[in-house]
């Protein structure tokens, strides 16, 4: 099963625990509803839409109120370094937290800590942070966009707001940030970035590159990024392998955006809505191309 | 291109980037929120002052400090004192301090101009000016700044700086400046 770490942009929102669903365009939480706009909610929807055509339970969501100020971040981030994650979670994913290098290094010491380390996803504001703490080889996935590499890549930066112009600048492609990400141990087992085209690689280099379908529209929209997420942790927590469920979201992420036929404007609940048919389709060529392996 | 924020855009005529290390000091504060505040009534005031990221020994992870001519350090605790926005303590500077990022990207869609700063995007519709869209970030103000100007008029919207908290929403500052002053 899989757990989903993140905040909700509404400052009222209490720390709840339990299983995510989606109800019309809100996720809802113990009776809790949360407009699925962009960041983790977005994510959490994702995940439910591929967690349903994979016949997997609704995965467990540890969420909480934060605009920034960090005060739900940290009260999530004592509550997990207290209490872990509990029940049969095979994977973590970490999103949107305040960064904080302290918390970060407790609540991954209260993971290690565990019978059965489940696998760990990081993206967002706790990649930064795990980034930062020099622990960034502890995941065994990180879901960067192009921007964020480059933050990975510039040994440093505390946070992408901070990477250098020479890091940033074009000439410099996602390949060689990649490679200096893993020189210098700022990078997870396995890396999905997020772009054009989107990347799948470890340390050995890049293991595939995914480019179709083009939908330049979808750089500008908000939340895509965590509906890529989404859909790969769902899909770990599915039991597929981390290599193979990133690419396979990859290209479901892109189908699902195709579909939604986007323009710069379009939000993002209208992609998530795309998701089961993109999967199905996915899913479809995959079982079609594993028969003609056979063959 | 364009410098972070304009920010030597001060009454007094020396400039600090120019200085040695053992000139300047930085204001530390308990949270980006109170830096930008800071920062506002600094500027508001005309010291010259620069944003910048902390050195390593007081880094937690989304932070920013404040630049200042150590020989105005007590004018300028003074005016942030009377504003209400006093940091927590000074500091000499001992080492290099981190440049936020000042590379801008734009993209043009057509009928959609998009600038990025850093991590974050900001997309506006060319004929209306209306924000419509904001993705990359990933603190936790980006989300709730996305809800905060979507779909309104760039000249209606509140700035990044005023809600923000956090470095993303510094980033997006940067955007949001960079597209104003394009548009």
């Amino acid at each position: 099963m899989l757990a989903v770490v993140g905040t909700v942009p509404d400052q009222d929102f209490p720390l709840i625990v339990g299983e995510v669903v989606l109800q019309d365009d809100f996720i809802s939480i113990q009776g809790k509803r949360a407009p699925v706009n962009r960041g983790t909610p977005a994510l959490l929807a994702a995940a439910v839409k591929v967690g349903e055509v994979m016949g997997q339970p609704p995965p467990v969501g540890y969420l909480v109120g934060d605009i920034g100020l960090g005060d739900g971040s940290r009260r999530l981030y004592a509550h997990l370094s207290e209490n872990s994650v509990e029940g049969d979670i095979n994977a973590v994913a970490f999103h949107y937290l305040q960064p904080d290098v302290d918390w970060h290094s407790r609540v991954l010491f209260a993971l290690e800590e565990m019978a059965h380390r489940p696998v760990l996803i990081a993206d967002a504001g706790f990649m930064y942070a795990a980034k930062m703490s020099g622990q960034a080889s502890e995941y065994d996935l990180f879901t960067p966009d192009v921007g964020e590499l480059a933050f990975l890549a510039d040994e440093e930066a505390p946070h992408p707001f901070y990477t250098r112009g020479f890091i940033l600048h074009e000439d410099m492609r996602a390949p060689a940030l990649i490679e200096r990400a893993y020189r210098y141990e700022n990078a997870a087992a396995c890396l999905l970035v997020k772009g054009q085209p989107d990347y799948v690689a470890d340390r050995q280099g890049i293991h595939a590159t995914i480019d179709l379908p083009v939908e330049e529209a979808m750089e500008a929209i908000g939340g895509t990024g965590d509906t890529l997420t989404g859909i790969v942790v769902a899909l770990i927590g599915a039991g597929i392998e981390v290599g193979e469920a990133a690419i396979l979201a990859a290209r479901v992420n892109r189908l699902a955006g195709h579909y939604a036929k986007p323009t710069p404007a379009t939000q993002v609940i209208d992609i998530v809505k795309q998701i089961p048919a993109a999967l199905a389709r996915v899913l479809g060529e995959k079982t079609l191309m594993s028969g003609n392996h056979r063959v | 291109m364009m410098s972070l924020l304009n920010f030597f855009k001060g009454k007094q005529s020396k400039d600090s980037s120019g200085t040695k290390d053992s000139d300047r000091g930085i204001l530390v504060f308990e949270n980006t929120s109170e830096v930008i505040r800071a920062e506002t009534v600094l500027k508001k005031e005309g010291w010259k002052i620069r944003v910048m990221g902390p050195p390593p020994e007081i880094r937690t992870g989304c932070d920013l400090v404040i630049e200042f001519p150590l020989m105005e350090e007590l004018n300028i605790l003074r005016t942030l004192e009377a504003a209400g926005a006093a940091p927590l303590q000074t500091v000499p500077v001992t080492s290099p301090l981190l440049q936020p990022v000042d590379v801008f990207q734009t993209k043009d869609y057509g009928r959609y101009l998009m600038v990025r700063a850093a991590n974050m995007k900001l997309t506006i519709h060319k004929e209306t000016l209306a924000v419509v869209n904001i993705s990359g970030g990933g603190c936790p103000d980006v989300p709730y700044l996305a809800q905060e100007m979507v779909g309104k008029p760039l000249a209606d919207i509140p700035a990044p700086e005023e809600i923000g908290h956090t470095l993303c929403g510094y980033a997006l500052q940067l955007a949001y400046e960079e597209m104003k002053r394009q548009c």
